[in-house]
């Protein structure tokens, strides 16, 4: 496959661990903040050819595990309503709330069903005239222009049985929030290239300007990594505190204009609640007036209210990097992808899931 | 006979024998199965016999590379080849429901009969139920078989040992993803087939390499991930695969990439793995290559020396991954 | 598999080569397979370019040239033994 396998190639990414291993001896927090990252750090097994010095953490990268239980909750009472449809990307399903999860409703008869991509609803929509659909909007700002499009479709083509349960985030406001936390000491940022991919690389520079923290927009093959790790541990050890780019062939510092078009025309940027972390400012998207006719929550007249996690679940402090899964009292034993406590082993992008299928001791 | 099936069709009268007549026995036909006894009567002169059964709920019934007949067909002859035994005789019982089409159950009839004739095995005995709409979905097929065991040959999942090297037949993933494309109509298109095939001409090739295989399994639901975590629990060894040498089609690498999947988690209905000792690997391997359903083969890893029960991957970058039994729900009616 | 269906990678996109286009719409192969792509933010896509596919989507156009010189970088890498 063309612009993947080039990026796979052993011996390049064996040059570039042995540069990795070359540069400093420090003791330095990296911390990426994307499902994918995650995933593909462990996929590739990035962790154990770092040299003893880095320690790299996750972030909170995943929007279905930031996204608070009374989202999932909320999403439940909307599938028991008559002639409504869920449609949610696959993660959600299992996410458990107070009365189970959207699998098990599924199972009890509700109509839910995973979509690939947002604009399936109106494919949906139109081919069930009478139902409700109800499209579970979640997502960071690679998956929000998406939103923006259907939205917009579904407006032009005056879909009147199309839905929408929003609980869109912004990442960098979530990494303000946490280099603010005195607890925590974050060295450098592995940037998200895909999210970077729409919004460009300006939305970061207040990492390097206030915070005097370097960042390096990263891709997701291993060579990627390997070369956003080089460069980011090189800024990190010459005190070098820039936003750089690795990810050139696909991010541009002013991202992908038409996609900001898209999301300025349909979002308000609006306060949001991140599970484990608390109410961030400015943190989130939500439909603007424009498209007060598809929002969900107005047109089943429930009045939302927020609320986090499972108490027990260590998911908050996971997400912001402080401890990891091994740490948390309820790992494997009595939470694992099969009974999930917390959406951070539920996620197929989350930490504790990551951890569980790739991190276990030798049997 | 109308072209669908009804609920009189599975009442064991006249409109039974019809369609045993007009559909299985027109494709069925051998000596054993034409006596028409309530049980088939084999005479049989060897000792040890394998004995299996598999179900077949396949989701959709007709795909790319087979259907659900064949598929039947495949996966028992696959189950008595791979314990080390020549596969023989099979039943076959079918579950339909009332409306299935005819002319579809005469394909499937007929893909069966021409895959048992390819392994070169009779279908000696079987059955057919008819239920009311809606209480199966489409049609169920049972399969049990039973095979000869060669003596001489000590294929167990306990026999790995450290300096093996594990060989596959070919390309991963390839059924898992028809079925999972075809279903889900994802709006992939392209060339996936599934694998299915009857591979127990390959074993018998394998077997004339060498006689001292150590394991032999195919690698069904839940990938060569599946049944390498079984032979590395029931050996109790630690197993090392090579990221760079694992066979995928160009069409598995897309779809798994474009979904997020892990092809050695996807389902197989062609493809075995195989731990030989170190020093007859290449000539295994060499005569796996000369067989239709062994031109892709290729070493995947080895047993290594260390302590444990593990699978994992070296992976490109030179890292290691665990390769974990799978869990949670596989893709149901895979097979 | 662990899941039933894709959607589940937040940032997992792909590279894709431009088929064909029709209007908003246009067919994107990925290792021999193909898919129908919205291509609302890549207005400007070629037959025969590369884009980023997401969720059904393209959200970005590949450039080959920068492509080119991170590879050429890593290249040289190797040529080179200095860190």
């Amino acid at each position: 496959m063309k612009f993947v396998d080039e990026f796979r190639n052993n011996e390049y990414s064996k040059k570039l661990v042995e540069k990795l291993n070359n540069i400093s001896s420090e003791k330095i927090n990296i911390m990426e903040v994307c499902g994918t990252h995650t995933m593909a750090i462990f996929r590739y097994g990035i962790r154990d050819v770092l040299p003893p010095n880095i320690n790299l953490i996750s972030g909170p990268g995943c929007p279905v595990c930031v996204t608070p239980q009374s989202y999932i909750d909320t999403a439940i009472t909307l599938s028991e309503k008559k002639d409504v449809i869920i449609a949610t990307f696959g993660d959600m399903m299992k996410v458990p709330g107070k009365k189970g999860s959207l699998s098990v409703k599924k199972a009890e008869g509700a109509d839910v069903r995973i979509v690939y991509s947002p604009m399936d609803c109106l494919q949906m929509a139109s081919q069930n005239p009478c139902k409700k659909i109800v499209f579970l909007s979640v997502g960071f700002e690679t998956t929000a222009p998406m939103a923006a499009i259907t939205i917009m479709e579904a407006k032009k083509n005056s879909i009147s049985n199309l839905f929408f349960f929003t609980a869109h985030k912004i990442v960098p406001p979530a990494m303000e929030a946490l280099v603010q936390d005195k607890e925590l000491k974050i060295d450098g940022f592995l940037l998200p290239g895909h999210v970077c991919a729409i919004i460009g690389t300006k939305p970061y520079e207040f990492l390097s300007e206030d915070y005097y923290i370097p960042g390096v927009v990263t891709g997701f093959e291993p060579l990627d990594i390997l070369q956003g790790l080089n460069t980011l541990v090189r800024l990190i050890s010459k005190k070098d505190y820039r936003i750089e780019n690795e990810y050139k062939r696909i991010v541009k510092a002013e991202g992908n204009p038409i996609a900001l078009e898209y999301l300025n025309s349909v979002f308000n940027i609006v306060d949001s609640s991140w599970r484990g972390i608390g109410r961030i400012p400015n943190s989130g998207l939500e439909f603007n007036s424009k498209y007060e006719d598809f929002d969900a929550l107005k047109h089943f007249k429930i009045n939302y209210e927020e609320y986090d996690g499972s108490p027990g679940c260590k998911c908050g402090e996971i997400l912001k990097g402080k401890i990891k899964p091994t740490d948390c009292p309820l790992f494997k034993k009595l939470c694992s992808p099969e009974n999930p406590v917390g959406s951070c082993m539920v996620s197929s992008e989350g930490t504790c899931a990551a951890y569980y299928r790739y991190h276990k001791e030798t049997k | 006979m109308s072209d669908k099936i009804t609920l009189s069709h599975g009442s064991g009268g006249v409109q039974t024998n019809k369609l045993i007549n007009e559909v299985f026995f027109k494709y069925f036909n051998n000596d054993i199965l034409n006596q028409m006894n309530d049980a088939a009567q084999i005479d049989i002169d060897f000792k040890k016999l394998a004995f299996t059964t598999d179900s077949f709920v396949v989701n959709p019934i007709f795909f790319n590379g087979g259907n659900i007949g064949k598929l039947a067909v495949c996966g028992t002859v696959n189950d008595l080849a791979v314990s080390g035994a020549k596969p023989l005789y099979l039943t076959s019982a079918f579950i339909i429901e009332e409306g299935f089409s005819i002319e579809k159950l005469e394909e499937i009839v007929k893909s069966m009969a021409e895959e048992a004739r390819i392994a070169g095995v009779k279908i000696v005995a079987g059955d057919t139920k008819v239920v009311e709409k809606g209480n199966v979905d489409g049609i169920y097929i049972n399969t049990s078989g039973i095979g000869e065991i060669y003596e001489n040959v000590n294929i167990n999942c306990a026999n790995a040992r450290p300096g093996d090297v594990i060989i596959v037949n070919g390309t991963l993933g390839d059924h898992g993803m028809t079925i999972m494309c075809e279903r889900n109509k994802l709006g992939l298109e392209g060339n996936l087939k599934s694998d299915c095939a009857s591979l127990n001409s390959l074993v018998d090739t394998m077997l004339e390499a060498y006689d001292g295989i150590h394991v032999i399994r195919d690698a069904t639901r839940g990938g060569i991930a599946a049944v390498l975590n079984e032979i590395s629990e029931f050996s109790n060894v630690t197993i090392a695969l090579d990221e760079n040498a694992i066979p995928l089609k160009e069409e598995v690498k897309g779809a798994t990439e474009m979904l997020g999947l892990d092809p050695l988690y996807i389902a197989n209905e062609g493809k075995l793995c195989v731990f030989v000792p170190e020093a007859y690997a290449q000539k295994v391997l060499s005569a796996m290559r000369m067989h239709p359903h062994g031109l892709q083969a290729a070493i995947i890893g080895k047993v290594t020396e260390e302590m444990g029960q593990k699978v994992y991957l070296n992976t490109v970058v030179g890292g290691k991954r665990l390769v974990d039994m799978p869990s949670g729900i596989q893709l149901p009616r895979i097979c | 598999m662990k899941e039933e269906k894709g959607g589940k990678k937040m940032c997992l996109a792909i590279p894709g080569k431009v088929l064909s286009l029709d209007g908003n719409k246009g067919i994107v192969e990925v290792g021999n397979m193909k898919r129908e792509v919205f291509m609302h933010l890549v207005p400007d896509a070629l037959v025969n370019e590369y884009v980023l596919v997401h969720a059904g989507c393209a959200i970005q156009m590949i450039d080959e040239e920068e492509a080119k010189i991170t590879l050429d970088i890593f290249k040289e890498l190797m040529e080179n033994e200095i860190c």
